[in-house]
């Protein structure tokens, strides 16, 4: 008798929302497909309430994630890269399936994604230091001017893995909580590294990971009221004005630099606070 | 025994008015199409006569503009540049006292606040700015930060002069050259300062002020020669000009509304804090974007923090504003003491309870008494929208937490205050109050090396310091 064939277990593409899996409240999914057609995942086709569900949790959770210290911020997005290694050859896999990516490409791009993390983690500490200043003022007064996070912020992300780790990472180093939205068959890697934020000791909450249509969520999330910031650089040219135009009701920080491993894409997602205070005796 | 104080008043023979004023276009005077007047508002006298900016203006002002950033103000070096701001801001201090006697006719604030204030933070930002010129390279924003060409200035009327240095000085030392819109009743003073530009020999085109009302600033922000905007102004505007922005490559600061908060503490120093509180609040006549507009103060000592500001308010004199002893001058216009009624009067219908010190005020020119509302609620309008007038709104507190929490309940974030005597306590509240700048047992204080913006709502961008340069500048190769 010939042995059957071992059949793989295969995973359920799901959300991540406040460090949980669910499946999109919709119960929409969309099918994703390698280079020669065939079937690679369902990953969710995520709603607007799936979004609202988001932003709630980001919102809730971004505060003790400010909190935090950079220290522990900086070991945090460390840990990440830690479970990253661990698991690249996974996302590499996914890659390859869902992107085409050849395997040695795919595998050089999740190293990359590695050191990302780590080039970012030290930035959490330094910050202050680079945008800081003590202030001359003409006056008795002690006036220091320190950066802090903006919020929730949300970013978009499509074809580039990369280029996802790195906006999402500059977003979150310096304590904002973000919503990442993400299209295509990027949203096969993007929820296996899902499984690498659930089990490296970043808050829940702090990063939230949407799968679907950026051209459903996008305009969601720009007209949503308790989002901050939105990094749109990956979005088309032609697409950007709609979506600022509905972000100036709550006057959104849109950041469209696109600038890899870079602080100014950390701080678009900063704001400046000066504090004054008498000196005397 | 009551003390009376003998009028002091400032002459106005230092000013020379002229009856009807153009644009200053391409380094000269340019008769405008149409004019309207602008009035004191102590008295409803008319002072001159203002062009009203039309697009044909606004073109030119803007083709100016870039030839003159084209063919001078760009080929020139740091250097040189800077020289001409210091020109500007010696010009300045020695007619300092000429702008400030006629920012008090035109606007109405108070001659102690002009000559103290205003006038010489207005040299200060340009002597600051003047030192960046030939330094850009160390402001943080990699090697050779270049200019975006022609920066789309628009301001607003509170505080006219120092608002144009706060936009011309960082614009001019980084490269930039300037299309201008003072607010439509404060354009005096901007149109002596295309006459410093004048005698300070600042090349043709490099600074062009148009002056005009909301239909002038439109036809700026949408003119396509404008490749930067920065405008002060109201929350309601400055979304309209993000709106407008949002299908092109133009860049933008935002300095909008606010709803500062003054927070205080059980353990403050009570009659500091009262100074403090009616600093933030009065100065100015409370037409101040950060001024600290709710006092939200620590429950256990609210009676007697009250009684005492009452008896405060009492002190301040309302009147003339030429006269060197008086505090709170007039507002501003018939328009915005029209909007300072409504709100106040919505205070009342919302179940708040209105107190003013006795005042007589004269019946001509624009005048409103210093306000007080206690019993504010979170919902109240008066606690949520800018009042822009000497109104304070008063609530309170229980627990720091709840202090902090009722302080960020606006969609604002431009100021707040802080008064504790516990330096843990104040550094804890600093950083949990989400806005832009935060003074701790003071107010309303303000420096050319201090940056000033806000969070949420309140706007896009710094101004001051060295983080305002990056408003003016696109950043260079990575150092």
């Amino acid at each position: 008798m010939t042995p059957h064939k071992r059949i793989e277990v295969k995973k359920t593409y799901k959300l991540f929302i406040n460090g949980a899996f669910p499946r999109s409240e919709s119960g929409r999914v969309y099918e994703v497909l390698n280079a020669k057609d065939e079937f690679v995942a369902n990953p969710c086709l995520a709603s607007r309430k799936d979004l609202r569900d988001a932003v709630t949790a980001a919102r809730a959770a971004q505060s003790g994630w400010a909190k935090a210290t950079a220290y522990n911020r900086g070991q945090i997005l460390y840990r990440i890269a830690e479970m990253l290694e661990g698991r690249a050859e996974q996302v590499a896999l996914g890659l390859s399936a869902a992107l085409g990516l050849t395997p040695l490409k795919a595998r050089g791009i999740v190293t990359e994604s590695i050191d990302r993390w780590v080039w970012y983690a030290g930035w959490s500490d330094k910050l202050s230091a680079i945008e800081g200043a003590t202030n001359p003022v003409a006056g008795p007064y002690y006036n220091f001017t320190i950066p802090e996070p903006l919020g929730v912020v949300t970013i978009a992300a499509e074809n580039s893995f990369l280029d996802f780790i790195d906006a999402l990472a500059a977003a979150v180093v310096s304590g904002n909580s973000v919503v990442t939205l993400i299209d295509g068959g990027l949203a096969v890697p993007a929820m296996t590294f899902a499984e690498v934020l659930a089990t490296s000791d970043l808050p829940a909450g702090v990063i939230n990971i949407l799968t679907g249509s950026l051209a459903e969520l996008s305009p969601w999330a720009a007209s949503h009221m308790d989002i901050d910031g939105f990094d749109i650089s990956i979005i088309a040219k032609k697409n950007r004005a709609a979506l600022k135009e509905s972000g100036a009701e709550n006057l959104k920080r849109f950041y469209e630099g696109g600038q890899s491993q870079s602080p100014a894409r950390i701080t678009a997602f900063m704001e400046s606070k000066t504090v004054w205070h008498t000196i005397g005796i | 025994m009551t003390f009376e104080y003998a009028p002091s008043l400032e002459s106005s023979s230092i000013v020379k008015i002229k009856p009807k004023y153009g644009h200053f276009i391409n380094g000269s005077f340019v008769a405008g199409k149409k004019l309207f007047p602008t009035l004191n508002p102590a008295t409803e006298e008319v002072l001159s006569q203002i062009s009203l900016g039309n697009q044909s203006d606004i073109d030119k002002a803007v083709a100016a503009a870039t030839k003159a950033y084209t063919k001078t103000w760009s080929k020139l070096s740091g250097k040189e540049r800077g020289k001409y701001l210091y020109r500007i801001a010696r010009i300045l201090q020695e007619r300092a006292r000429e702008f400030a006697v006629l920012e008090t006719l035109d606007n109405g604030k108070p001659i102690r606040e002009t000559r103290d204030v205003d006038i010489p933070l207005v040299a200060a930002h340009f002597f600051y700015h003047a030192g960046w010129a030939d330094k850009l390279d160390y402001a943080g924003l990699g090697k050779n930060p270049s200019a975006y060409g022609v920066a789309g200035q628009i301001i607003p009327w509170n505080f006219p002069l120092l608002m144009l240095a706060w936009k011309v000085a960082p614009a001019l030392a980084t490269g930039n050259t300037v299309v201008l819109k003072p607010a439509e009743t404060t354009s005096l003073t901007a149109l002596l300062f295309a006459e410093v530009c004048q005698q300070a020999e600042l090349p043709d085109g490099v600074v062009n002020i148009v002056t005009g009302d909301g239909t002038t600033g439109a036809a700026l922000v949408s003119h396509p020669g404008i490749q930067k905007i920065a405008f002060t102004g109201s929350t309601e505007v400055g979304k309209k000009i993000a709106r407008a922005i949002a299908a092109t490559d133009k860049k933008a600061t935002l300095e909008l509304g606010g709803k500062g908060a003054n927070l205080v503490f059980e353990d403050s120093p009570i009659d500091e804090t009262v100074e403090g509180i009616i600093n933030g609040i009065f100065f100015n006549q409370g037409h101040v974007c950060c001024a600290g507009s709710r006092l939200i103060v620590q429950e256990n000592i609210a009676d007697e923090l009250i009684r005492k500001l009452k008896n405060r308010m009492e002190k301040i004199r309302v009147g003339n504003p030429l006269d060197k002893n008086t505090d709170l001058g007039a507002i501003n216009s018939r328009e915005q003491l029209a909007k300072i009624r409504e709100l106040s009067a919505s205070g009342d219908a919302e179940g708040a309870e209105r107190w003013s010190p006795q005042c007589n005020l004269s019946d001509k020119g624009y005048w409103f008494a210093p306000t007080l509302f206690t019993g504010v609620t979170q919902a109240h309008r008066i606690a949520q929208e800018e009042i822009f007038g000497p109104v304070l709104s008063v609530l309170t507190f229980r627990t720091p937490q709840e202090g902090i929490d009722k302080a960020n309940n606006t969609p604002f974030g431009l100021s707040a205050g802080v008064w504790s005597e516990k330096g843990s306590r104040i550094l804890w509240a600093t950083q949990k109050l989400r806005a832009g700048v935060i003074w701790a047992n003071t107010f309303n204080k303000f420096d050319p090396t201090s940056p000033f913006g806000g969070y949420k709502e309140s706007g896009w961008g710094r101004e001051g310091g060295r983080h305002g340069l990056a408003a003016y500048l696109k950043a260079g190769k990575r150092s």
